[in-house]
């Protein structure tokens, strides 16, 4: 593609179970990921549910998809922005959520999570070309 | 300017497709370019030719269909989602061994890659609906 690259930010603000827009959301980031942008993600409000670890929808008969965000490294995805507030709104901490690493040409199992203030968030939002809500 | 719009809701449910109609609207008007309408997530909903509103409402699908054909629009359907939802063309369902097909003219189903790509052509790519 001819175009510049431009940065991309994925912004999930919903439980993964109870609306579709969390499984939607990631299948565009799959999706997208072939067009070679500069893509992140954001997780804020209920989205910080989705990076939550030990996920069992078996009673509800939904898709567990959990584990492939940490697949996301094996697409160059390797920036997910988790919003400090809402993990501590929700009574979570890093310790709850899973453990997603990705790979350089230098170093493996880089840790892809990054924690954020509120308004780091707001900078990291200001800096993108495009960003998709979800 | 370039806009590329993209409709995350479903029609009559909450405004937010027909604000983005209304947008569309407004900015071809001005004269600026839209290069792509995205339907996602319920957004899909918005393609059906089957719906039948009330005559004394709005009909949010005729609304986009007429628009599309005025401006020559690119009404693009994600497929993922309206497999899910039960948006079909004559193709899809000839492929998924269905016996009808509900899209609306006007509209053309493709992948999340007509997404990004609106993304990366677009000056301004404008979300409606959560």
């Amino acid at each position: 593609m001819a175009q510049a690259q431009k940065k991309f930010l994925y912004v999930n603000r919903k439980a993964p179970h109870g609306s579709i827009y969390a499984l939607e959301s990631l299948e565009v980031v799959l999706i997208g990921a072939a067009f070679e942008q500069a893509v992140s993600l954001a997780f804020l409000d209920d989205g910080v549910f989705q990076l939550a670890r030990g996920q069992n929808t078996k009673g509800i008969g939904a898709k567990n998809f959990s584990g492939t965000y940490r697949a996301l490294g094996d697409y160059d995805v390797r920036d997910l922005y988790v919003e400090r507030e809402s993990l501590e709104e929700r009574g979570l901490s890093t310790d709850d959520l899973l453990e997603i690493t990705h790979d350089t040409d230098d170093e493996e199992d880089i840790p892809s999570i990054k924690i954020v203030s509120r308004a780091e968030m707001a900078d990291i939002m200001a800096s993108q070309d495009v960003i998709l809500s979800f | 300017m370039k806009f590329g719009i993209v409709v995350n809701e479903g029609p009559y449910t909450h405004q937010a497709s027909d604000t983005a109609y209304q947008f569309a609207k407004a900015a071809l008007d001005k004269g600026h370019e839209v290069v792509r309408v995205f339907f996602y997530h319920d957004g899909v909903n918005n393609a059906t030719r089957l719906t039948v509103p009330p005559q004394d409402e709005r009909n949010v699908q005729r609304n986009w269909s007429e628009l599309g054909a005025k401006h020559n629009l690119d009404m693009v359907v994600c497929i993922a989602a309206a497999q899910r939802r039960g948006i079909l063309d004559e193709n899809e369902a000839k492929r998924q061994g269905k016996d009808a097909n509900n899209i609306a003219p006007g509209f053309r189903i493709s992948g999340l890659g007509q997404l990004i790509e609106a993304g990366i052509l677009a000056d301004r790519l404008v979300v409606f609906g959560d």
